[in-house]
């Protein structure tokens, strides 16, 4: 099953990616264009998805929103990684340090995630580089642990004291020794980083605490049709659409990844 | 018990305060000058001296926190910078709807989710295993303010049988009240009873397997009473374990989704603090609901004492 989770998934993913690349030489239409003589429009030849309140063309804005959801996305899951890694390391090694860095990740984690990202969004203000930074400071603490309880787990293993006590470099020990140890779980988990940010962001976007409204992204696009899905359910169909099969897609590859790679948190089946 | 109790509150505090910590420092994250990016582009020089002496970021930052906790412990969370209102008392006013939206939504949850666990693990497999499990990965997908709109789309646009926005109080009658939060509490419910679902059917196998399991079934116990009386009380501890760290999630959901319906709550009050960039309002909705999270972990723990008399603290 993993390896189908895994292959449905990644076609999915490699989709989408390609439509993101490929959005400005996919679509003539500029989705910031403002058309008033066009407004809600119904899908048609002329405008597959139909067209928005302001008369701009939803294909255009969904495709692009492809951009920013991915971007958003991969961004966060590469940097909370990268400083959820760091963070966790550290932390394993220094007893001292671990009592302090361990109390501020639980009062972070205390926090929910969306609450969290709102206050950072509120004194940071709306932009796609704030958005990226808002949600990686709130995924960090849990990249954090989980690096932290493997390389403690990692640290009590035969082969890694056997080095210890041929007086292996501490550098040599984390590079051969931990990190490919570290890789399997950190890859799984930074795919779930990377489904729960883009929900992030298309949450942050829908209330307004987001990517700044022209930008089209999938929750700004969600947000304008807050008051005409009734008249054109259109409006929500395609852009929540995208978001779900995006969605699908990162969490079947995780869920594949987690089973292939690291089979101890593969749930009971 | 009572010793316990105490115990467990007092290791709360430090978290609380390290909550309280991370939510004051976050103004000062703010590359600049807070008051500037919190007043805006377009503000005069005299408002961005009113949000400053308001937040009082003429003060040193210790001074500050000091006093911000002290006013924070007595109940005070201090005034709007766009109204002057109480934060203590805008939040207060708008409790009731997110504080029903979220119960009733537990109730949902824990009514699907523990049953279907339940069902799935007694029939290892089965079509509702299988159920449970697309419904999960499906679930995860779907973030709940979308599943909001399919909802409200099918059973308040499309075949009339609920309202699609708006929040009526308990206090007007039950059936009305539940009339409008039915919709918004099943959306939340969709993932919270998919994970309360996966976690009761993993430990009911795992106490399903053991000796005593075995032993009932060789008295003649009859099925229904293994599952329900033997079984689910000592597969209870990881269920209550995901239903105090899903509220996390819930809260956060909740506080989006009320936006799709109109509830008149929580969420529609930080949508508004974010529009007028009302900094104290979002530092207080979030203090506040952080501390609902912690406090429900805390209750969560003392549940495990009662449902399994091995565990002594």
């Amino acid at each position: 099953m993993s390896r189908v989770d895994i292959w449905i998934g990644g076609t999915l993913l490699a989709i989408m990616i390609a439509i993101a690349l490929l959005s400005p030489y996919l679509v003539a239409a500029d989705p910031r264009a403002l058309s008033p003589g066009s407004r809600l429009l119904a899908p048609s030849a002329a405008h597959w998805f139909g067209t928005d309140q302001l008369g701009r063309d939803l294909f255009a804005r969904v495709l692009w929103g492809t951009r920013i959801s991915l971007f958003v996305g991969f961004s966060v899951a590469l940097l909370s990684s990268l400083i959820g890694t760091a963070v966790g390391m550290l932390s394993a090694s220094n007893h001292q340090l671990d009592a302090i860095v361990m109390r501020v990740m639980d009062g972070v984690m205390s926090i929910p995630a969306i609450l969290l990202a709102i206050a950072l969004m509120a004194v940071t203000g709306g932009s796609v580089l704030n958005v990226i930074v808002a949600v990686t400071i709130v995924e960090i603490p849990r990249v954090a642990r989980l690096i932290r309880g493997v390389v403690l787990s990692l640290r009590e293993q035969p082969y890694v004291e056997a080095a210890i006590a041929a007086g292996t470099s501490h550098t040599r020990i984390v590079i051969r020794h931990l990190l490919p140890g570290i890789v399997p779980p950190l890859t799984v988990q930074a795919t779930f980083v990377w489904a729960t940010a883009m929900i992030l962001e298309a949450a942050l976007s829908f209330i307004g605490a987001g990517t700044p409204p022209s930008t089209p992204s999938w929750g700004n696009i969600l947000a304008d049709a807050r008051a005409l899905w009734q008249i054109r359910p259109t409006l929500i169909f395609f852009p929540a659409g995208f978001l779900f099969v995006t969605l699908l897609a990162v969490n079947m590859l995780g869920d594949g990844l987690r089973d292939l790679l690291d089979p101890r948190q593969k749930p009971e089946g | 018990m009572l010793g316990y109790v105490v115990r467990r509150l007092l290791m709360a505090v430090p978290v609380m305060g390290v909550v309280a910590l991370v939510v004051f420092s976050l103004l000062y994250l703010t590359p600049g000058d807070p008051a500037q990016v919190l007043a805006g582009d377009t503000a005069t020089p005299e408002q961005i001296a009113k949000i400053r002496t308001s937040l009082g970021l003429d003060e040193p930052p210790y001074l500050r926190f000091g006093r911000w906790l002290w006013h924070m412990v007595h109940g005070d969370l201090g005034a709007s910078i766009f109204s002057g209102e109480s934060v203590t008392h805008m939040i207060g006013q708008r409790l009731q709807p997110t504080f029903s939206l979220l119960l009733l939504s537990v109730v949902i949850s824990i009514a699907v989710g523990v049953p279907f666990g339940v069902a799935a693990a007694a029939r290892r497999g089965g079509v509702l295993d299988h159920a449970l499990t697309t419904f999960t990965t499906l679930g995860f997908s779907l973030p709940a303010f979308i599943a909001g709109y399919g909802l409200a789309f099918l059973f308040a646009t499309t075949l009339k049988w609920l309202p699609v926005q708006g929040f009526v109080p308990l206090s007007d009658g039950l059936e009305p009240w539940l009339r409008n939060l039915i919709l918004p509490a099943v959306t939340l419910s969709l993932v919270y009873a998919a994970i309360i679902g996966r976690v009761t059917r993993a430990s009911m196998l795992e106490v399903l397997s053991e000796d005593y399991i075995r032993t009932a079934r060789a008295k003649g116990v009859t099925p229904w009473r293994i599952l329900f009386r033997h079984a689910l009380k000592n597969a209870a501890v990881p269920v209550m374990t995901i239903i105090g760290i899903g509220i996390a999630t819930l809260i956060g959901s909740a506080v989006i989704t009320e936006n799709v319906f109109a509830i008149p709550g929580i969420g529609r009050l930080t949508v508004d603090a974010i529009l007028h960039r009302d900094y104290p309002i979002i530092q207080g909705v979030v203090l506040l609901l952080s501390a609902a999270y912690v406090l429900v972990n805390v209750a969560v723990d003392l549940c495990y004492t009662l449902l399994d008399p091995r565990i002594r603290y």
